[in-house]
């Protein structure tokens, strides 16, 4: 029962379903430009503080926005939805714990970004430690989100 | 998980590697303007290329599975008008995504403009594929 509800959408759905997915794919878009960019940085050390404010920036510019616009799509798409109040599905609960738990570590990054651009401006090299974190936690996030997108569209009941 | 379950599963990840990988592109491009850019040439073309692959195997798991999914299912048939207009979709968007590729490498500098044309353009075509995937006109 719960497939088959989840299988009919109403037209009103579209555009915050939109939303989301595109929200979600930018998201992945820049936590994967964070991952790359802190890499090649490992490989490239005089280029490294540059490539760590690239980093840190496509964090704040472009993760963040990206979760705001996911989220918001992730409720707008299940209020339209309109499932009934005894409406349970375990795919909708995995994408709220990958979605509350990304919320955390995205904001210890978004902390960490701050910090570390803060830092930057005096010695660029002082930020390539906390980009090197902020890269290692947008693994982690890309990781869980693999499972976010699986879940949404296997939908394990 | 049953076969269309996989099949759905495979096609939306390619769409996921596709435009995770256009969206850092645009990364790319907008930390190589400027007269002090936040990439040595190195790693810039380092960057372009790992995505631009990543670009490429995306959209190419996305028709795959996607025409699969379209054989797949009884409710939609590849000669549907929103199933053709996204296979011509991707047609254009994949080949401006290698002429994209091809200015960039050629000379970064001199074909910039070009290559961020071209970089519109298949990410124009991706966007209208994604809206085409949820509308689904006329199915």
């Amino acid at each position: 029962m719960p497939d088959v509800l989840a299988a009919i959408r109403p037209d009103s759905v579209n555009l915050p379903l939109f939303l989301h997915v595109l929200g979600a794919m930018v998201l992945v878009g820049a936590l994967f430009a964070v991952g790359l960019a802190t890499m090649l940085g490992r490989r490239s050390p005089d280029g490294a503080p540059r490539l760590a404010r690239f980093s840190l920036k496509a964090l704040l510019l472009g993760a963040l926005p990206a979760y705001v616009v996911m989220r918001v799509g992730a409720q707008w798409t299940e209020a339209e939805q309109d499932y009934p109040d005894d409406f349970e599905a375990s795919w909708i609960d995995i994408g709220y714990i990958v979605a509350d738990i990304g919320a955390l570590l995205l904001l210890i990054s978004v902390v960490l970004a701050a910090i570390g651009l803060r830092r930057s401006r005096d010695d660029a090299s002082k930020s390539v430690r906390l980009a090197r974190i902020v890269a290692g936690i947008s693994v982690l996030l890309l990781a869980a989100f693999l499972v976010a997108v699986w879940a949404m569209t296997a939908k394990p009941t | 998980m049953d076969l269309y379950d996989w099949l759905l599963f495979l096609h939306v990840l390619g769409a996921f590697v596709a435009v995770g990988a256009l969206t850092a592109l645009w990364g790319l491009i907008l930390g190589t303007r400027g007269t002090a850019p936040l990439f040595d040439p190195p790693s810039a073309l380092r960057f372009g290329r790992i995505s631009g692959i990543l670009v490429g195997v995306g959209m190419v798991a996305a028709l795959v599975f996607g025409i699969w999914l379209a054989i797949d299912l009884d409710a939609y048939e590849l000669w549907n008008g929103w199933i053709l207009a996204s296979l011509v979709l991707w047609a254009i968007g994949g080949w401006a995504g290698g002429q994209a590729g091809k200015a960039f490498e050629s000379d970064p500098v001199a074909n910039r403009a070009t290559g961020i044309r071209f970089q519109a353009i298949n990410s124009v075509a991706v966007l209208v594929i994604l809206v085409l995937m949820l509308w689904k006109p006329g199915a």
